[in-house]
């Protein structure tokens, strides 16, 4: 089977499309980062609290900022993310409320709060032990305390309440999610009386920490330096490489095409207004990676060429060499796509902003090392005869000799 | 022409063994249950996959400097003192922001060299000496020596938060310098996901001094400067008290210099006073036990007041000489917070005091369903593609499968050995090598392709396929390779360990794409007629 036999497409021919394609999501982009939603930063880069909370039933978003408000909390966040059936809320706390020597104070108040307002009975279940929040600790130690199987040892009592413990956390985090509905669940899990003790002195505050990050200003600030100087870094080891490898021109314009694609999915984070977090910069820079493959397997196949076809015109030459390698460059980037697109289907939220990053960064990468780097060579080259320079493209290292 | 595939096919069948190997080590037993347990055992997860706590500290190493300086301006004073400079005086300018400077003024011009020549003779090999207009000199520490004290007390610092940690009883804690040259410390604890009472034992500097006091208690700072004639004395700082009791505390004036400080405690007991209420025994060391007598014998009926991270704990009046045992109570203190206070004690104080710069904490359940998720979306993303290489290429299509199966088992023995964190986006960049990892074998199976239209014979057309599609996949991998290699110089824990997976992942793939497919397409020519098509779709 074969998609693409003897295709003959005048690729240079379109460039005019081309630009006009890459201009208007670029400037889109750019206009969106300089006047719409700007560069929507992630905690990672501009500091402050987030707080990932799973509740059991639709949170209502007001009672949160009510029972915030009235713990000193006035400017809290929250949106909701993930499947609306998994009923996860973010809060978010600004950066001021992040000081360095208090770091977590934000944490602490907003478990409190919800722990003490949220749920139904709040001031009933005073003093109890909190099943949704309780740590391997906490739990161990509230059963040693009431001692439902009458153990009457101290050393005894420890190891096998720890055991007992780690039971009904595992079936909390692992079965369930983390949320527990209802204590008789348990019953069958761990033994009897211990479900008694738990019905009396434990309860379900049915929500959940699921996951916290608190990044101080000072971080931020290096992480944002960080991040910039990667990308470049990154840019200026691969224009290097093409340079000793193929010409300088060739790298000249790997790099433009890749900065271009860099660009525009930046671009699309902030037309999205998604956050862009520590691992959308992992995930841009692996495109940076991807589309530079792309872009030199073209090259390749052009530099191959040109030592083939003396006579014939590089803008022949170059169309040629994208038909000659467009089957394989559709099958590896819609082959790549696919697990892209399974990472961004399958694979769940902490994940969304990386794959999301890579579903665009690939369908544009794959689009640029056509309709960006290779005509950019033509143009340089009818730049050079423009001038009345030597017309013909360097070949590249290898075919000279 | 038939090759001999016999020495490359054991290669494979022992790269293949070794590897596996590698992911599930010699397991317990061939049921899923032990298999599953033989795997844990060996891929080391990271943090946001096995749920835990994640903190960056900084550690105020200019404190360090502070100590340093503040012993020698008490050293410097006795010198001064000898010397028979009355009228000078030695005091720290700026003892916030400039902790390397000590400066001595009032040096009375006839003593003026008998001064310089004490100076020089002991704080030339710590200090810049220079001499200023008016009889003064400014003693600055050395760069050198300033780095050096720097170092140490990150390294300290290290040490001290190892120590209490481990005392607390985390599993395989990591506590190490991150982003060298900013005095950083990266501590992940996992299975800890409400750091709280960790981050209490961390932070407290637990340093304990012994301090002279010249006067007080004062119910404010304005008193206290009121009742000193509206300057406190050079080598004097204000301090306040808390003993638990007074809501407001009060201060005193105490001596800026220790009797006894930081490493002269050997050791630290919780215990109970007459009253039975909690409080903390300590034992000096021998050297500051002899300080410390030397001082309580010359001062009876003085007081001291014993000083616990900038607070006056107590007050006390020397009723005769103490050589080596003294007792914290400061009252108020429950019998957790003396175990506390006994166990940082014991593990040495920190050498700075520590800022929290950073916390992600990752709970249980979101690690469980990370694991989830990532490994539902490699599978089907796997099955996406193996597919599809079967659908398209056909016979060749197993060739590539088979490799692709490889390259992944060689990709996860290696974690399996080096000991690597797999991390969530680790994951990602396991599902990214398959997508990418196919490539090299489109590569060749486009070029055989193309060479067998050319009219080529199957075994040319496949060592020319090879042959050229060889350099291109060398330069698409170096520059992959570059990136990643950038990234995880970059990196954080996530992010490093995405590096990881994708650089193995990409190195596996040369062997398997172009050696491991070379060996199944010759196995597979050497069994037909010369001439015979090869299955490439």
């Amino acid at each position: 089977m074969e998609f693409f036999h003897d295709v003959n497409i005048d690729w240079l021919g379109k460039k005019w499309y081309f630009l006009g394609f890459s201009l208007i999501f670029s400037i889109a982009g750019l206009l969106s980062m300089f006047f719409w939603h700007g560069l929507p930063l992630g905690v990672d880069f501009k500091g402050g609290t987030l707080i990932y909370l799973k509740f059991e039933q639709t949170p209502q978003v007001d009672r949160i900022r009510q029972a915030a408000d009235r713990a000193g909390l006035h400017d809290i966040k929250t949106q909701s993310f993930g499947h609306a059936v998994d009923h996860e809320v973010i809060v978010s706390l600004p950066q001021r409320d992040t000081k360095e020597a208090s770091l977590d104070t934000g944490r602490a108040t907003i478990v409190q709060t919800l722990q003490q307002n949220y749920s139904a009975n709040g001031a009933a279940n005073a003093g109890k032990l909190d099943l949704d929040n309780a740590t391997r600790e906490s739990l161990a130690a509230f059963l040693t305390q009431t001692d439902p199987l009458h153990l009457n040892n101290q050393a005894v009592e420890e190891v096998r309440y720890r055991q007992i413990a780690t039971t009904i956390l595992n079936y909390r985090d692992q079965d369930k999610g983390g949320l527990i509905d209802n204590l008789a669940e348990l019953n069958g899990k761990v033994d009897p009386a211990v479900v008694a003790a738990l019905q009396q002195g434990a309860y379900l505050s049915g929500f959940t920490v699921r996951n916290v990050e608190i990044v101080g200003p000072q971080v931020g600030a290096a992480l944002r330096l960080q991040a910039l100087e990667a990308t470049l870094y990154s840019l200026a080891g691969m224009l290097v490489y093409l340079w000793f490898r193929f010409e300088l021109i060739y790298g000249v314009a790997a790099v433009v095409a890749v900065f271009h694609d860099t660009l525009i999915t930046l671009g699309a984070f902030s037309l999205t207004n998604r956050e862009i977090t520590l691992t959308v910069i992992a995930a841009i820079l692996t495109l940076i990676g991807y589309s530079m493959n792309d872009t030199i397997v073209v090259f390749d196949r052009i530099r191959e060429n040109l030592r083939l076809m003396r006579r014939v015109p590089l803008s022949e030459v170059v169309n040629r060499s994208i038909n000659q390698t467009l089957s394989r460059t559709v099958l590896t980037s819609g082959l790549t796509f696919l697990t892209v697109l399974s990472l961004f289907l399958f694979g769940g939220e902490v994940l969304n902003g990386f794959s999301f990053a890579l579903v665009i960064g690939i369908l544009i990468g794959t689009y640029s090392s056509i309709a960006v780097a290779a005509p950019m060579l033509v143009a340089y080259q009818d730049w050079r005869a423009k001038r009345g320079k030597v017309a013909s493209l360097p070949t590249g290292k290898r075919a000279k000799a | 022409m038939r090759k001999n595939l016999t020495g490359k096919t054991i290669l494979i069948v022992a790269v293949l063994l070794v590897f596996v190997l590698g992911i599930i080590g010699i397991p317990s037993g061939v049921t899923p249950a032990a298999l599953k347990q033989a795997i844990t055992n060996r891929i080391h997860l990271g943090l946001d996959l096995s749920g835990g706590t994640h903190l960056i500290l900084q550690v105020m190493v200019e404190e360090a400097v502070g100590a340093t300086s503040d012993s020698d301006l008490s050293r410097v004073l006795t010198d001064l003192q000898q010397a028979g400079a009355t009228g000078a005086t030695a005091i720290k300018p700026h003892p916030k922001t400039q902790p390397q400077l000590i400066r001595v003024t009032g040096v009375n011009p006839d003593k003026d060299n008998a001064v310089r020549s004490v100076l020089e003779d002991h704080y030339g090999t710590q200090y810049d000496i220079s001499s200023g207009s008016d009889n003064s000199y400014t003693l600055t520490m050395k760069p050198s020596i300033v780095r050096d004290l720097e170092q140490r007390a990150l390294q300290q610092s290290i040490e001290t938060i190892r120590d209490r940690i481990d005392k607390l009883g985390v599993n395989e804690p990591v506590i190490e310098e991150y982003g060298p040259g900013h005095f950083q410390i990266l501590v992940e604890l996992p299975g800890i996901d409400d750091p709280g009472r960790v981050k209490d034992v961390i932070q407290s500097t637990a340093r304990l001094e012994i301090h002279e006091v010249l006067g007080g208690p004062y119910p404010d700072e304005q008193s206290a400067l009121q009742g000193n004639g509206g300057t406190l004395p050079p080598d004097g700082e204000l301090m306040k008290s808390d003993d638990g009791s007074s809501s407001t505390g009060q201060y005193y004036l105490l001596r800026r210099a220790a009797i006894v400080a930081g490493s002269d405690f050997r050791d630290a007991q919780p215990s109970v006073d007459v009253n039975q209420r909690p409080d903390v025994t300590f034992i000096l060391t021998r050297a500051g036990g002899d300080r410390f007598y030397q001082y309580t014998s010359a001062n009876i009926g003085k007081s001291m007041a014993i000083v616990l991270d900038n607070t006056v704990r107590e007050v006390a009046t020397i009723q005769g000489a103490i050589r080596d045992q003294g007792q914290i109570a400061g009252g108020g203190i429950n019998k957790d917070e003396a175990q506390n206070l006994s166990l940082m004690l014991r593990t040495g104080a920190l050498p700075a005091s520590i800022h929290f710069l950073e916390e992600r904490t990752v709970g249980p359940s979101l690690g469980a369903d990370s694991i989830r998720h990532g490994v539902e979306a490699a599978v089907a993303g796997l099955i996406a593609v193996l597919a599809f290489m079967l659908f398209y290429y056909h016979g060749a299509g197993i060739n590539a499968d088979l490799a692709l199966i490889l390259n992944l088992v060689i990709l996860l023995g290696f974690m399996g050995y080096s000991q690597a964190t797999l991390t969530l986006p680790g994951i990602a960049g396991v599902i990214l090598t398959i997508g990418m990892g196919v490539d090299s074998n489109v590569l060749i199976f486009e070029r055989i392709r193309e060479e067998l239209r050319a009219g080529k014979a199957p075994s040319a057309a496949v060592d020319q396929g090879f042959a050229h599609a060889w350099l291109t996949i060398v330069d698409t991998h170096v520059t992959t390779i570059v990136s990643a290699a950038i990234l995880f110089l970059f990196g954080t824990g996530p992010v490093k360990g995405f590096a990881v997976t994708l650089t193995f992942g990409l190195l596996a793939n040369l062997f398997t794409a172009v050696f491991v497919s070379r060996v199944i397409f010759e196995a597979n020519l050497n069994r037909k007629q010369r001439g015979e098509p090869i299955s490439i779709g």
